[in-house]
């Protein structure tokens, strides 16, 4: 391995990556585009479930009760109606997704538990929406309740009662249970995953498809040789996107960092050898520019949003599922992320989906130095 | 010892059922340059990449100075620069930048590096220019420059593959001029053509058509003794009963169309100018002039394969 042939490589391909301006909107543009449509995209937060009413009550009592919901920043009043007909379009034509219908004999039944009842339709199309809708409501009714039920007894001389169990909870970690949060470090890595595997798959089809490989086969220079010389510039504007992109998770979407920088750099680094080694040995395999842009685009894409554990918690997938997991590069670097961002992990916590990215860097730049092959039939 | 700087043993190139090259042997001299001479498609390029070490041979050994090129193409390929027909120098860099490119590729040293650019710049003619990306070069230059940079590391053998062709005249005459002066200083070539005209300035021809090799030696001896008789132009009105006719008179070898005239393959040329005209006569076809000829590469290749080339070589 000569290093004057490996800087000769880079010194070009960086020259080539300055004068193509497609290269560079790809290296520059896209991670901030990505970033935002999806920090701004992607959120699991349930808030502002959008609710219709049907007061027959219409006093003090029921007012009362819809104010609770609408003060909770999980529901939004959007409507009010005075039949079944309208609370029914309503639901249908998706102007709410929770209807609450309130008896008109409400107050007359406070005082009685087991006959007072609010009904709460739910449009359950999103199963999801709807069970935390569902949770949200019955926490907002039993406050209510409680607080009638000792309001009551206190009118009749009995001092207010302390409730027999009480949950104190402490949120760790994301402590303004924000799922931007849990997110955005995990979007950080689709983005590198994505923006790297793009930059290196056009690097040898390129060649070939300008016809300068044939020419460069013929030549002394060595496949690692070329990979390390291709790889290098790469690497540089991988960084550049990577502190670009952490830096936006940092200040802009505010997600706390809690770990060490030299921590993160280490892991954002790791994972770029890999990203950047499967672009370029899809470029080795695929000869056209075309082709092994397209094909790095699903082999990146598709796994690393839905097996990555950014957004879909890995823990619940079915265990096939779990297990395929382990093949994507994204899930380690994902873990790595969190746990750095969020809990401030140092390197012993996070060691083995470090060890995971080294034998993954490993491997690829092996195959794609193995997989390139100075001939041209 | 052989004192070949090339040598070429029964080499075979398949591709799938297609033999592109089938059992060529040959040999070439320190400082020579040989010159290949054949229609597109008929095997030039192979037999170079397969010296390049950019195709595995099917069968056969080529060894280039000294190295046997399938065995250890790594090694070769220090020794050899490679020019080919597809101009592939990197068209969005400078000139400059794509000598520095090649100068590290090739591994010249950063000490050596400086002088061998600006030779090569000054060889191409491109002093002053350096700063030019190589897109807006016209032809001429580039291609001068591509062979400048094949040259960047003083390589003994230097593979061009129709390193003219697209190129305007002047230019090709001066290439020539460049590739001579190289071959003066030592520099072994093989070049190949479908200049007919061009390959004159070979010191040795190998015509190849059809993945073999028909014919090899100095363009005199191809001309003359390798196409097997004297050559005449005959001119006459029924040109096409003339056709028929001349194959059955003694002496004659070969007859041939030549545009609205023959080429006429005798064994006495000054016979046959002194005697066609009345024999011809004498067969229904009168008024024909019959005059000796200088013979071309071309009408070398026609006799030897039997047929004009199936793609036209071009006279220029």
């Amino acid at each position: 391995m000569k290093l004057n042939r490996i800087r000769a490589i880079a010194v070009k391909e960086a020259l080539q990556i300055w004068r193509d301006p497609r290269s560079l909107m790809i290296a520059l543009a896209m991670p901030f585009m990505q970033m935002c449509l999806l920090g701004y995209g992607v959120s699991v937060d349930i808030k502002h479930i959008p609710v219709c009413v049907w007061d027959q009550q219409a006093n003090q009592d029921s007012q009362d009760l819809l104010k609770r919901f609408q003060s909770s920043q999980y529901f939004q009043v959007v409507g009010a109606f005075d039949n079944a007909r309208a609370v029914t379009a309503a639901i249908d034509d998706g102007r709410c997704r929770v209807a609450l219908v309130i008896p008109p004999d409400f107050s007359a039944r406070l005082g009685d538990s087991s006959r007072s009842a609010v009904q709460a339709l739910i449009d359950a199309t999103d199963d999801n929406t709807a069970n935390i809708a569902i949770g949200y409501a019955q926490a907002i009714v039993s406050a209510y309740s409680a607080d009638a039920w000792s309001e009551a007894l206190s009118r009749r001389g009995v001092p207010a009662l302390a409730q027999p169990v009480a949950l104190e909870s402490r949120v760790w970690f994301n402590e303004a249970l924000e799922s931007r949060n849990f997110i955005v470090p995990g979007i950080v890595a689709i983005v590198m995953a994505l923006v790297g595997a793009q930059l290196t798959s056009l690097t040898i089809s390129r060649e070939w498809e300008r016809g300068t490989m044939e020419l460069l086969v013929s030549t002394p220079v060595t496949p690692l040789e070329l990979m390390i010389g291709k790889l290098a510039p790469y690497f540089g504007v991988g960084m550049l996107d990577a502190f670009f992109c952490l830096g936006l998770a940092v200040f802009w979407f505010t997600v706390p960092f809690r770990g060490a920088l030299s921590t993160l750099l280490f892991a954002t680094a790791l994972f770029l050898v890999v990203v950047l080694g499967i672009g370029y040995l899809l470029s080795v395999l695929i000869r056209s520019q075309l082709g092994a842009s397209q094909i790095a685009l699903l082999v990146t894409l598709l796994p690393t949003t839905m097996l990555s554990g950014y957004a879909f918690p890995i823990d619940q997938m079915p265990g096939v599922i779990q297990a395929i997991t382990y093949l994507v590069h994204s899930r380690y670097y994902v873990t790595v992320l969190k746990a750095i961002f969020l809990k401030g992990a140092g390197v012993t916590e996070i060691a083995f989906p470090l060890a995971a990215m080294v034998v993954y860097a490993g491997l690829v730049t092996y195959l794609a130095a193995r997989a390139f092959r100075k001939t041209v039939d | 010892m052989n004192d070949g700087i090339i040598r070429v043993e029964q080499l075979v190139k398949r591709f799938g059922a297609f033999t592109a090259v089938d059992g060529v042997s040959f040999d070439v001299k320190r400082g020579e340059i040989m010159g290949f001479l054949g229609p597109n498609g008929a095997g030039k390029s192979t037999i170079i990449r397969m010296l390049c070490g950019l195709l595995r041979p099917t069968s056969g050994r080529a060894l280039v100075a000294g190295i046997d090129v399938a065995r250890d193409p790594e090694r070769v390929r220090g020794q050899i620069g490679y020019m080919s027909q597809k101009f592939s120098l990197y068209s969005d860099l400078t000139v400059i930048e794509n000598l520095r490119f090649f100068g590290g590729i090739y591994g010249v040293k950063r000490s050596e590096l400086g002088e061998r650019i600006r030779f090569a710049t000054e060889m191409a003619g491109l002093a002053g220019r350096e700063t030019a990306l190589v897109s807006t070069l016209a032809g001429g230059w580039k291609q001068r420059l591509a062979l400048g940079c094949a040259i960047l590391h003083r390589p003994p053998v230097l593979f061009l593959d129709e390193p003219t062709s697209g190129v305007d005249p002047v230019s090709r005459r001066r290439f020539w001029d460049l590739i001579h002066d190289m071959a003066a200083d030592g520099v072994t070539i093989l070049v190949s053509t479908h200049y007919m005209d061009e390959a004159e300035y070979a010191n040795r021809i190998a015509l190849i058509s059809q993945g073999k090799l028909i014919a090899l030696g100095s363009p005199d001896h191809l001309k003359h003794r390798a196409l097997g008789g004297q050559l005449v132009l005959v001119e006459a009105t029924r040109i096409a009963e003339a056709l028929d006719t001349l194959p059955s008179r003694p002496g004659i070898i070969d007859v041939a169309p030549f545009g609205n005239a023959l080429h006429v393959l005798v064994d006495d040329a000054d016979r046959a100018a002194r005697e066609l005209p009345a024999w011809l006569a004498g067969h229904g076809i009168p008024g024909a002039r019959v005059s000796r000829i200088e013979p071309s590469l071309e009408d070398t290749f026609v006799e030897l394969v039997g047929h004009r080339a199936p793609v036209p070589l071009v006279s220029a």
